[in-house]
């Protein structure tokens, strides 16, 4: 793989790196057009904003003024209100829209909310949609507003993949060679795919496994066509987790959500546990130190057992926390050299 | 660089050594007016203050025996122009003491419109409550657009504002000086 070893050596060339990689963005809706380069310098804003999370006081004024809205047409705990905790301690006006009690409920049309909230001034909109691609839809169609995906369908999950990504950078030092498994549902899950780019491009070494009936064959059947620098040709799948697990510097487990049983995607729970559930006997094959994540919410004693889920290896919790950081990071970021009405800028 | 004609685009106006010797009168200069390390903090403003800190305290260490803190600041989250930024980045704000009741010394490479040093008094002010907050810097080229005045001065230079004041240090720079660069049409 070539780009993010290339990266690593000219990541040292001081202030180049300051100012080149963004494309001055607008909008967050997958990780698959981020370079190496601009995840990297994601991750470096978000150490910036853990230390504003550590403070007494958690408030700075950069987003005065601005507006992020929060469209949520999913349920969702953590990531609406890191979302929300992200936006106020940037000072920046919240405001959540759910899609019962809105105008959702008399029929209006997701581009129709979208234009809405665009004709109100709303800088920001954090969407959550239960259909594949609708944050491409608000992003086509609106111009002066922009659109972070904060889960769309079973497609993608980039926040939750960079605050992921953040966190195995912080405790491994680096992703380029770390050994990821991710363990479970890989078909139905948002979070995977999302975590797949951002892995791949920083150059770790990603096996999925879980039954093969949840393995994403979609993505990875022709793999054998992919050019040999694509990120997912270097994927591998191996459905013993046992052998999978071997040498990992972080395992990943995800949610298993029990319809899919009921769709015959499992022959049985019990099966599913005693094959797959991450927990301390496994864990020991994995190298010392090594990290056990979940995206949330768990189902403690299906796909993770209670006991490593609460455990010193645990980040889980960490991992809530750097959702915050990234997230500010974010906005920050879309929010920053949005000029209006061609406001330009000066130096200082 | 390619020069046309008489115009050069560059000129010196420091050197290493007097930027050595700026900033060894200018740790006198902290040590005097403070009376010793006492309560004392010097606060780098990334990215070039924050370097210029940390020699400034290896002045101070060496002519008084004693450290004063160091203490690193990002003043990005407080700039007034963020909407005219591109592609800004943010750097960690490292603090390690309560800034309560300290002497806070500032430090950034060059002192221009103010709006730096402003953006940095109310960073300051989100961390604690000093007792009192200095200024020093390595350039002082005018232009104000604050009632802001530094304390510690390596070198005014008159300047022009079609000009840029380029301070370059060892360690992120190749070179080790103080230039003046004549821009494009502005």
């Amino acid at each position: 793989m070539t780009t993010p070893d290339a990266m690593a050596l000219s990541g040292e060339a001081g202030d180049v790196s300051l100012q080149a990689p963004t494309d001055n963005r607008s909008n967050v809706l997958d990780l698959d057009d981020f370079s190496a380069e601009e995840i990297t310098s994601v991750l470096d804003d978000t150490g910036a904003m853990v230390e504003v999370l550590g403070r007494d006081i958690k408030k700075v004024p950069t987003l005065r003024g601005r507006v992020v809205v929060t469209m949520f047409y999913e349920s969702s705990t953590r990531t609406r209100i890191s979302f929300e905790e992200a936006g106020k301690v940037l000072s920046a006006d919240v405001i959540n829209m759910s899609s019962s009690g809105s105008s959702v409920d008399k029929g209006e049309s997701l581009l129709n909310t979208g234009l809405t909230l665009q004709a109100m001034g709303v800088d920001v909109v954090v969407i959550r949609h239960p259909h594949s691609g609708a944050p491409y839809l608000l992003a086509r169609h609106l111009p002066q507003v922009s659109v972070i995906n904060a889960g769309d369908g079973l497609h993608a999950h980039p926040t939750q993949a960079l605050l992921d990504l953040y966190t195995m950078r912080e405790k491994l030092g680096t992703l380029l060679g770390a050994k990821v498994v991710i363990v479970g549902d890989v078909l139905h899950s948002r979070v995977a795919r999302s975590n797949l780019w951002g892995l791949t491009k920083m150059g770790a070494q990603v096996v999925l496994s879980g039954p093969t009936t949840l393995m994403p064959l979609d993505l990875l059947s022709g793999r054998d066509e992919l050019e040999e620098d694509h990120p997912f040709a270097q994927v591998d799948v191996d459905t013993d987790l046992d052998r999978a697990i071997e040498g990992a510097d972080v395992v990943m487990a995800l949610r298993l959500q029990s319809e899919r049983q009921h769709a015959g995607f499992l022959p049985s729970l019990r099966e599913y546990i005693r094959r797959w559930q991450v927990t301390d006997a496994r864990m020991a094959r994995a190298k010392s130190g090594a990290l056990v994540m979940h995206p949330g919410p768990m189902n403690e004693g299906i796909e993770i057992s209670t006991a490593l889920a609460h455990g010193e290896s645990s980040v889980i919790e960490k991992q809530v926390t750097n959702g915050v950081a990234v997230r500010m990071a974010l906005l920050y970021r879309l929010c920053a050299g949005r000029g209006r009405r061609g406001e330009t800028g000066q130096p200082n | 660089m390619a020069t046309q004609g008489n115009h050069s685009p560059e000129r010196q106006i420091m050197d290493a050594q007097e930027i050595q010797r700026a900033l060894s009168r200018i740790a006198h200069e902290i040590l005097e007016k403070n009376r010793g390390v006492e309560d004392l903090v010097l606060v780098g403003i990334h990215t070039r203050g924050v370097i210029l800190s940390q020699r400034l305290g290896e002045n101070i260490q060496r002519f008084e025996g004693n450290k004063a803190p160091l203490a690193e600041l990002d003043i990005n989250l407080y700039r007034d122009d963020l909407r005219a930024r591109e592609n800004p980045r943010v750097r960690p704000t490292k603090f390690p003491v309560d800034v309560q009741g300290k002497r806070v010394v500032l430090v950034d490479d060059v002192l221009f419109t103010g709006r730096t040093v402003r953006a940095a008094l109310d960073a300051i002010s989100d961390l604690g409550r000093p007792r009192q907050v200095q200024l020093a810097t390595l350039v002082d080229r005018g232009h104000r657009e604050l009632p802001i005045r530094a304390d510690y001065v390596g070198k005014n230079v008159p300047t022009s504002l079609d000009e840029e004041v380029k301070v370059r240090l060892t360690e992120t720079d190749q070179n080790e000086d103080v230039i003046i660069v004549k821009l494009g049409r502005r």
